[in-house]
């Protein structure tokens, strides 16, 4: 049996006009609040009773971590912020939501905004910040007229703007849009893209809480962090440690897509195991068929195999530490099931396809081998593989994990890496049956829009010209990039 | 709302954008303590009204947040929503990324591009459609997923696709705040 649902930032979901500052301060905060925490009774409750470093310890304490991906104790990260130094300081709010499989922060500020916003009082506060963007992607128009509208109400009724709680802290929040680039939910790529940039990443240190937005004290924090901590406030950094395991305290929304019958947002206390979730929770994929494989943490978590392989990881408890044990990560808790008919290549092909179109060109690791990565893949989709391009694939991974800049490309490489960990016979098999497996390649399995690798995307080749090939997949920057990082010949 | 005080920007008498988006971008002075700060969402907001942005709307952008054309121009070619070509009054954005694949985003996009009888980023010749494959749109629980201008389908089926655009008024439409839907 699946343990119960805890219900934080997933509370107002159930809830008619939630979103509504009305009907927001009337109801109770979330399932476990007492008699009259209702909605801003923690934030005034934190700026009435709490000094910003007795909050900043409470939530150090509570041992919430942040739920964007990297997973870092919310705490800890407020306490580097400068104290006293007369600089003006920013939050800013994590809103990109681009990570494939994962959709859980539009949930919350579709559904709770208020509660969002509520958070954000209480970090601003702590950190000494009076001013907070919200980073929207630019697709939710809807969670942006939704944010805005609260943002609205907020301050109409003087829970922003000058003297909130007729305290001397005073916070203007704003909704700043994306416009389409995956790599700005990277921290520091997000603050590029707020001053008006390129989405690049820029280099750490100086970290955000040294030098962040328009080069002042940052910080940088995911929606469903934010939106957390009114419930920890308001009821208590115990409360929250008593869900969970102790390296991974508290509840997170997990986002189930895919192959399963019922998929949704679901919020459980850390531990619950995936076969819980997937099986008892969401009803397994349809049709009574197996799970083959599943990526527990958004496309950047490494996939494992499920009970239709020999080797079933399904067991893995959903935390931290034994996603890590299980060779993968929790990432953004967003859960993709892939049933026993998926063709691993193909979904490999996919997610490198994703990250080969998002790399946004800053370093070379990353800029060229995910698209050699994608062109070797569809060499094999597109039944021509040869066999050493299984060992090529794991190479160009390695040489992708831990060379580039940020973190994006190391994702790439993860992916790539899971599929091949687990997966390496169906690469082989495929390769083996030539053009016999081959799918019909269609273009849309291709990405348009990079023209620079054209050659790719020409139609099936009737005969084969070794010495073409060879020079194609011997990519310019190919040997080059192994002779740098240490290939075998050369 | 005004936090910050860098002075006002006057529009051009003959500006190539329209008054009520620079009504909006207006708006956006003062959020920033930069004045750079405001482009990306400036250029989010002609590309929405105009359906893409054009060299000379770039120069009015770039004087309006005090940085250089070129530089304009790098940012409007970094992100995705902001086209540089015109596009057609409905952009069909299918999600093709994992969780929308295993679901069937494929299929819709081949029915789309029989029934329209056109490529992907190709715009029907009566300039109704565009074509556009998109990456995860963030609603993966309802894949497969298509984005029509700004609004979200979720559990699409080819089907339920021709129903959805034989339901789509004849021009593209402007709500009351003048946002493009
Ligand atoms: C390529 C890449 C994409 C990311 N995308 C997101 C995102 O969409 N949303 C998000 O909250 N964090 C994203 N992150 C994580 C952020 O860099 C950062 O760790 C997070 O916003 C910190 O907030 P947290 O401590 O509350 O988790 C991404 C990181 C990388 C490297
Ligand atoms: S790893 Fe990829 S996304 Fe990150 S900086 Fe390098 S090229 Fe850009
Ligand atoms: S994968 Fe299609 S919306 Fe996320």
């Amino acid at each position: 049996m699946a343990p119960k649902e805890v219900r934080v930032c997933s509370f107002g979901r159930h809830i008619e006009d939630y979103w509504k500052l009305s009907v927001y301060e009337q109801t109770k905060l979330c399932e476990d609040a007492e008699e009259g925490m209702v909605g801003y009774s923690a934030a005034r409750k934190a700026l009435t009773t709490m000094s910003p470093d007795e909050v900043i310890e409470e939530v150090k304490r509570s041992g919430l971590r942040g739920k964007g991906g990297a997973g870092f104790n919310t705490g800890l990260k407020w306490s580097f912020m400068p104290k006293d130094d007369g600089l003006e300081h920013f939050l800013v709010v994590n809103g990109d939501e681009s990570e494939p499989g994962t959709a859980n922060d539009r949930e919350i500020m579709t559904w709770s905004p208020h509660l969002l916003l509520e958070g954000i009082i209480i970090a601003s506060y702590a950190i000494r910040a009076n001013t907070c963007y919200i980073y929207i992607r630019g697709e939710m128009f809807k969670q942006i007229r939704c944010m805005n509208r609260a943002i609205e109400e907020a301050y109409e009724k003087g829970y922003l703007g000058k003297n909130i709680f007729g305290t001397d802290f005073s916070l203007d929040v704003y909704v700043q849009t994306g416009a389409g680039a995956y790599i700005c939910g990277e921290e520091t790529a997000l603050l590029s893209s707020l001053m008006g940039e390129r989405g690049y990443p820029r280099p750490k240190p100086p970290f955000p809480a040294q030098k962040g937005a328009f080069d002042l004290p940052t910080t940088v924090n995911n929606v469903q962090t934010i939106a957390t901590v009114p419930a920890i406030i308001a009821l208590g950094a115990d409360w929250h440690l008593s869900y969970g395991t102790e390296k991974s305290p508290g509840m997170r929304m997990f986002c189930v897509s895919g192959h399963v019958q019922r998929p949704g947002h679901y919020e459980f206390p850390f531990g619950i195991t995936l076969r819980e979730l997937i099986y008892d929770v969401c009803g397994g994929p349809p049709g009574g068929k197996k799970v083959k494989a599943v990526i527990p943490g958004g496309s950047s978590a490494p996939m494992i195999p499920g009970d239709a392989t020999d080797n079933d990881l399904l067991d893995t408890p959903l935390t931290y530490e034994d996603c890590v044990t299980a060779g993968t990560l929790l990432g953004s808790g967003a859960v993709i099931v892939m049933d026993e008919d998926t063709d691993i290549v193909w979904a490999a092909h996919n997610l490198i396809r994703f990250y080969a179109h998002e790399s946004c060109g800053k370093c070379t690791p990353c800029r060229e081998g995910t698209p050699w990565m994608r062109m070797v893949l569809e060499r094999i989709l597109r039944g021509e593989g040869v066999s050493e391009d299984v060992k090529l694939l794991a190479d160009i991974a390695e040489g992708i994990e831990t060379k580039s800049f940020c973190a994006l490309g190391d994702a790439a490489a993860w992916a790539m890496q899971g599929a091949l960990r687990h997966f390496s016979h169906e690469f082989e098999e495929k390769i083996r049956r030539g053009k016999g497996a081959a799918k019909v390649f269609q273009a849309s399995y291709a990405s348009g829009l990079m023209s620079l690798y054209q050659p790719t995307l020409e139609p099936v080749r009737t005969h084969r010209d070794p010495r073409r090939e060879a020079e194609q997949i011997a990519h310019p920057l190919a040997r080059r990039m192994r002779a740098w990082y240490g290939g075998d010949e050369e | 709302m005004t936090r910050w005080d860098l002075g006002h920007y006057t529009p051009r008498k003959d500006s190539a954008i329209a008054p009520e988006v620079w009504e909006k971008l207006l708006r956006l002075e003062g959020r920033y303590p930069w004045r750079r700060g405001m482009l990306v969402p400036a250029l989010m907001e002609v590309a929405q009204h105009h359906k893409w942005v054009s060299r000379r709307q770039m120069e009015e952008l770039a004087e309006f947040c005090e940085v250089s054309p070129t530089e304009v121009m790098g940012v409007a070619t970094f992100y995705t929503m902001i086209y540089t070509q015109p596009v057609g009054d409905y952009n069909i954005q299918v999600c093709r990324t994992l969780s929308c694949a295993l679901c069937g985003a494929e299929r819709l996009i081949e029915h789309l591009k029989e029934k329209l009888g056109i490529g992907e980023f190709e715009t029907t010749p009566d300039g109704r459609f565009t074509l556009t494959p998109v990456e995860c749109l963030a609603a993966c629980c309802g894949a497969p997923v298509v984005q029509i201008n700004q609004d979200y389908y979720e559990n699409v089926t080819p089907e339920k696709l021709d129903e959805i655009l034989a339901s789509l008024p004849e021009k593209r439409t402007l709500n009351p705040k003048g946002e493009a839907r």
